[in-house]
């Protein structure tokens, strides 16, 4: 299957990996994976949200331990105990989200823990802590003061200061996660100068992105998997769509995509002239009983924060929303629950669940009021049969009612959080990257459950990273970048360039909200 | 395959909870058994036992009244001194102002509930960290308590049967070889009450689910500031009770007195399992950890251990208390 490896070089690989298998409570995330990564390549890692790419970078970053398989370094079989062990053997990993302190230098966050001293060690050496962390950043010819706060820095430089920290471990494998992410196009060819010069001094790159342009221009190989296995390893100039087959296998189908007729329907929600700061630009939309809308755009657009103002999460200010036509005032989600509104935060653990409670405890909770006897005491009996009603219906699968939602996989966690709106009967409901680290399954149901929603009638507001995701769901495409809808695309003409292309038109000559595109 | 109705909220506990519920109980049946050896004259008596169930009375109602604020993930300085401010009160409303009992019992508490509205109040709008507006609240609360008395104690003496609400014993007037204090029965009145509260209400569910996760909770629509300050406010009616309590038991309202009740309650609530990063707890553990704290002191002191002694065992044990749910909990 690795039509590569006859090509490859006598030595032995930085790291192979042979036969990785890891699971967590409910979901195997990795399945007997192979993958192999050489010196002075960019290895690049593909595959949908859920594929397991995350799983096994942090098993190689000693974040998780391998339930069994084995992991060689330059052919030695290693157990990675700890992230300070994968450290020591220069392994090192750039996570999405930036691991610094705001308030500290660049040079401080670079050698926390490892301050040289001076004074027989009594004191740090501030001095020398610069001068080494200038000695980085000039190796990576970046020109950024070692005494700046790195609070002070756009999420680029601070990504920077990130890698020359990995460096400074000796790195000779370094793993990044979705680098691009955030990063504007500038920025982005700021990146790949450095990746180039990191692969010239022979270090291996692993490099997991969702950007086909991207990796055909910086990667060597491309790795993808699914379902938490390893579909195969192809050179990095292998066409587009067959990789993507590759990626989505088998429910990426857009026959049988349906999108019914909504245009006479109610308007539900109605947004208009919506301001937040920076991060919100005017934004105006509606979204009809029986519609599905997708809001596409790269991370950080603005995406989940229209969603959250919206819903009263976070204060507006100016805009006006009309639920079925009347102007109601949000200043809490008590206020938008009131209006009939459901928030499915994209961060389960966070904004979604009350982890350490139970799937009936979470299931009632915005519902709790219709749930008691007396104004006060708890109907238990209700509550159980309401609960009960809904794992069947959502198929949630849990051994019993009082387990903790903790214990639940990915995507019964989701299916509690979506219960929990639909007992309240919400009419209005925002996904907000509804299937994030669900496994392939689970998404599907997933996906099957939003249609089924929009088609009893209700209004619903989808929020995605997943561009083929966006594309299978909407019935229309909304497109932010940087705080304001770029474009509308309905969703028969949607495709993945042409709402990239709109994600990514930055301060544009400020198209009206409802612009067609092409 | 879901748990029955039947099922009572005592096993509704995870098994970890349980667990540390028997551990909690295992330890404190330890030390008797320990205590009984150590002492086979003098402990195991009649008037021993009902002396330390006595004087466990008014820290153990306190620690009850703290679980509730310690599940939601937060933390109570004030309850020692807004005991006393509650006893003093009870002594302005019936002493000074000459009132009948049950009004004066039903204003000390209302003053309770009060004084836990102003915290949570200060706590939701004001947004000041539980730690420190309480830490406001004891200091305030101790000056206000001081300035109404003129630092000096009130006395109940003319207050006919106050000093039966602590002292009294309905037991003991049925069975007369078993004179339990009416103390003994109000704490294990307020435990039933609040383990009712806690288990069963909605006021209950929104404790543990603003513990667990608070944001969760808002973004599901529900008044998380409205509810947290009903939570503090009843935790403060609950202060109340120990108020009258230790009011009753002295018979006399000390103003000077309640500082250092608030870290012996939260030794309590953390000894029963409670964890002090919220989302879990029991009324039950508080219970037995208050007991456990003063069978220790009993144990000791009849040992005639010193004082000093006594506070540094006191010390250890909440620390390995602590250590061992840490280790349940890193299983699980």
């Amino acid at each position: 299957m690795d039509s590569l490896s006859s090509q490859g070089p006598a030595v032995a690989p930085l790291i192979s990996v042979q036969n990785l298998s890891k699971s967590f409570p409910g979901v195997k995330a990795l399945d007997r994976v192979r993958f192999d990564l050489r010196a002075g390549e960019v290895h690049a890692l593909m595959g949908e949200n859920g594929a397991g790419k995350s799983t096994l970078m942090k098993i190689l970053a000693g974040v998780y331990r391998k339930d069994s398989g084995e992991v060689r370094l330059d052919g030695e079989p290693v157990e990675i105990q700890s992230p300070a062990h994968a450290q020591s053997l220069a392994i090192g990993i750039i996570h999405q989200e930036l691991h610094l302190m705001a308030h500290l230098t660049a040079a401080q966050n670079i050698f926390l823990g490892r301050e040289p001293r001076k004074a027989a060690g009594l004191l740090l050496d501030e001095d020398q802590l610069n001068r080494d962390t200038q000695a980085l950043f000039d190796r990576l010819h970046l020109v950024l003061a070692p005494t700046t706060p790195v609070g002070e820095l756009t999420v680029a430089r601070q990504q920077m200061v990130e890698i020359a920290k990995a460096l400074s471990f000796k790195t000779r494998v370094l793993i990044m996660d979705e680098p691009t992410a955030a990063l504007n196009n500038a920025e982005i060819e700021e990146l790949f100068r450095i990746i180039r010069k990191l692969k010239s001094e022979g270090v291996g790159i692993v490099y997991i992105s969702h950007k086909m342009d991207e990796i055909q221009r910086i990667a060597d190989r491309v790795t993808v998997m699914r379902d938490g296995t390893t579909i195969d390893t192809v050179p990095a100039d292998t066409p587009m769509p067959q990789v993507i087959a590759m990626m989505v296998g088998r429910y990426l189908e857009h026959a049988d995509k349906h999108i019914p007729d909504t245009s006479a329907n109610e308007v539900l929600l109605e947004v208009r002239g919506l301001n937040r700061g920076r991060t919100i630009r005017d934004v105006s939309f509606s979204v009809r009983r029986g519609e599905i809308v997708g809001f596409a755009g790269l991370m950080g657009a603005g995406r989940t924060e229209v969603a959250r103002a919206v819903f009263g999460a976070d204060p507006l200010d100016a805009g006006e929303i009309l639920v079925r036509g009347q102007r109601v005032r949000i200043g809490s989600p008590q206020d938008a629950v009131r209006a009939g509104m459901g928030y499915l935060s994209e961060d389960r653990k966070h904004f979604g669940l009350a982890t350490g409670m139970d799937v009936e405890s979470n299931i009632t909770l915005p519902s709790l009021k219709r749930w008691l006897k007396w104004g006060v005491f708890l109907n238990r009996a209700a509550i159980h049969q309401v609960s009960q009603q809904m794992v069947d219906k959502l198929r949630i699968k849990t051994p019993s009612l009082t387990q903790t939602a903790r214990l639940l996989s990915g995507g019964n966690q989701q299916k509690v959080v979506i219960a929990k709106w639909l007992v309240q009967d919400c009419e209005i409901l925002f996904f907000d990257e509804p299937t994030r680290g669900i496994d392939v399954g689970a998404k599907s149901e997933i996906y099957k459950l939003l249609i089924d929603l929009a088609a009893q009638g209700r209004a619903i507001v989808v929020i995605s990273s997943e561009l083929p995701e966006v594309l299978q769901l909407s019935h229309r495409v909304l497109v932010m970048c940087e705080g304001r809808i770029t474009g509308e695309v309905p969703g028969h003409q949607a495709t993945q360039e042409n709402l990239m292309a709109l994600a990514t038109r930055r301060e544009s000559a400020t198209a009206p909200a409802s612009a067609a595109v092409h | 395959m879901t748990q029955t109705t039947a099922s009572s909220w005592l096993t509704r506990l995870s098994g970890g909870q349980a667990k540390q519920m028997l551990l909690a109980f295992a330890s404190l049946i330890a030390l008797l058994l320990v205590f009984t050896l150590l002492n086979p004259d003098a402990f195991m008596t009649k008037d021993n036992i009902i002396g330390i169930l006595q004087s466990t009375t008014v820290i153990g109602v306190l620690a009850i009244a703290s679980t509730f604020i310690i599940i939601t993930s937060g933390i109570d300085l004030s309850v020692g001194v807004l005991m006393t401010f509650c006893a003093v009160m009870a002594g302005v409303f019936m002493v000074n102002l000459g009132l009948p009992m049950p009004l004066g019992i039903v204003g000390a508490l209302l003053m309770g509930a009060l004084s836990g509205t102003t915290a949570g109040l200060a706590i939701t709008k004001l947004k000041v960290p539980p730690f420190i507006a309480t830490l406001g609240m004891m200091m305030l609360l101790k000056g206000a308590s001081l300035i109404i008395t003129n630092t000096r104690p009130i006395y109940f003496s003319d207050v006919e049967g106050f000093d039966q609400i602590a002292l009294g014993s309905l037991i003991g007037d049925l069975i007369p070889s078993l004179s339990i204090p009416n103390g003994v029965l109000i704490l294990f009145l307020v435990a039933a009450v609040c383990a009712l509260v806690l288990n069963k209400t909605a006021l209950g569910r929104y404790t543990f689910a603003l513990g667990s996760n608070e944001e969760a909770v808002r973004l599901s629509g529900v008044n998380v500031d409205r509810w947290k300050v009903i939570i503090y406010a009843f935790s403060g009616g609950i202060c109340g009770i120990a108020g009258l309590l230790i009011a009753s038991r002295l018979n006399s309202a000390q103003p000077a007195l309640g500082q250092g009740y608030e870290l012996d309650a939260i030794a309590a609530v953390v000894i029963g399992g409670t964890s002090l990063s919220g989302g879990v707890g029991t009324i039950l553990g508080t219970l037995i950890g208050a007991f456990i704290m003063s069978v220790l002191i009993n144990g000791l002191r009849i040992m005639s251990v010193a004082q000093e002694w006594q506070m540094v065992l006191t010390g250890l044990i909440i620390i390995l208390a602590v250590y061992t749910d840490n280790l349940r909990r890193r299983k699980t």
